[in-house]
């Protein structure tokens, strides 16, 4: 079954496709939220949470909104910000700087950490920290393109052109 | 539309970080179903940062759909059964049925192949008894028909006339079998020769004194008649019995330099 005969399945409320769409996003799902969350066992949580809304919110996704994936990744990093905000959560945890993805590298001193920094760590060989800052910006956080070019002060053009070639140079290390 | 400058714009990253506006993502799904090239790119784009952020996963708790599945149910209950369990088993036992269904079919279509070809059998026997039955019928009424002929020539009321070759044809011989009381008189031709084309015998009861000739008769279909005995009707007086060979037809007197055989009727 290809995405879009699968996603309309899921939008009929087919747990079966719901399945299949979770064993595909889960992972990335959870991983967007770590980075976010910073918390190994509350971002598991969360991730299930985030799966939950999906499932509620299906008939509310429409390709006109982009991607399934874009959709689901948008649900999931606003549901880690709230949480970020939330009083239970700044009890929880000091540090609550808006570091970058590649943050998780030096935060998690867990050693039985299942995260794959191997993975990260290949993927992201020999990019710039703009790269890795803009990437942490549109993917991780949910910037606009607007947000973007104002946080780091340029033009919406190169935030453009920067992404272009940033993204470009992970798929010729994913080649590798 | 430049479609390589399009993708190199960088705009395709922004639409799968869904940083565009509504306005600019219609766009883009606009020229990715217009241009496979652009849909091609959209897609390794997002699997790039599918593994980027796999990458970044702490992992999933143990069977994490199957709790996920239990809170579902809380929120908006799940199809009914028949839709979500798709278990192998089923799959299987609808594959197997069909298939099952398959081999009877052509089984049955092999039975009733086989039934088609021993009913033509058996319509072929019938026909070869059929055609037995008619032959054995027909023999039989031969048969009948010779006995019936035989009866009547040992009749003691038949008086047998031997006719004796003539002049024409001194080998020839033939002889009546006259009842007297029925007025018939069977003619036994074997002994004549077959008639030439356009010729038949002609039988004349002959009164001997003045020589008066009465024809009593064609020996017609000569080379049909297996047996060769001729049946004629005789109510006349006879004498003798006289046999010539005339055109087809028959003639009104005889021609008697064509007598065949000639015979006087005993006392």
């Amino acid at each position: 079954m290809d995405l879009d005969a699968l996603v309309k399945q899921f939008q009929k409320k087919d747990s079966y496709a719901f399945e299949k769409l979770y064993g595909m996003y889960a992972e990335n799902i959870c991983g967007v939220i770590y980075t976010i969350i910073k918390d190994h066992e509350r971002s598991q949580e969360l991730c299930q949470d985030v799966f939950v809304k999906i499932w509620a919110k299906s008939d509310t996704y429409d390709t006109s909104k982009g991607r399934f994936f874009t959709w689901i990744l948008n649900i999931a990093r606003n549901a880690a910000i709230d949480e970020l905000r939330s009083k239970t959560h700044k009890n929880n945890k000091k540090n609550l700087q808006l570091d970058s993805f590649v943050g998780i590298l030096k935060h998690d001193k867990d050693l039985n950490t299942k995260i794959d920094t191997i993975g990260l760590q290949s993927l992201l060989k020999g990019l710039k920290e703009k790269c890795i800052l803009l990437i942490d910006l549109l993917y991780f956080k949910g910037y606009t393109q607007k947000e973007a070019a104002e946080e780091l002060k340029k033009p919406i053009g190169t935030i453009k052109t920067r992404i272009r070639a940033c993204i470009s140079e992970i798929r010729k290390n994913r080649n590798l | 539309m430049d479609i390589k400058k399009y993708i190199a714009s960088g705009i395709l990253e922004l639409y799968v970080s869904g940083s565009l506006s509504p306005e600019e993502n219609l766009e883009v799904q606009h020229y990715a179903i217009q241009h496979p090239e652009i849909q091609k790119e959209i897609e390794a784009i997002e699997v790039t940062i599918l593994e980027l952020t796999a990458a970044t996963s702490p992992g999933l708790q143990k069977d994490s759909f199957k709790t996920l599945k239990s809170e579902l149910d809380d929120v908006i209950p799940f199809t009914p059964d028949s839709l979500e369990k798709r278990t192998p088993w089923t799959t299987y036992l609808g594959w197997a049925a069909s298939v099952l269904f398959a081999v009877g079919m052509l089984w049955m279509y092999l039975e009733n192949d086989k039934l088609k070809t021993e009913i033509e059998i058996t319509e072929q026997e019938r026909q070869t008894l059929e055609e037995q039955i008619r032959q054995a019928k027909e023999v039989l009424v031969e048969k009948s028909e010779t006995e019936q002929l035989l009866n009547q020539l040992r009749n003691k009321d038949i008086n047998t006339v031997a006719l004796g070759g003539q002049t024409v044809s001194p080998e020839s011989y033939a002889k009546a079998y006259w009842n007297k009381s029925e007025q018939k008189v069977y003619i036994d031709a074997k002994g004549l020769p077959e008639p030439p084309q356009g010729f038949t015998y002609q039988v004349w009861s002959l009164k001997l004194d003045p020589l008066t000739p009465t024809s009593i008769g064609l020996l017609d279909d000569f080379a049909d008649n297996e047996l060769l005995i001729f049946e004629l009707e005789n109510p006349n007086e006879s004498e003798a019995f006289g046999i010539t060979l005339e055109p087809e037809g028959g003639s009104e007197g005889p021609n008697l330099e064509q007598l065949y055989t000639l015979g006087a009727v005993g006392p």
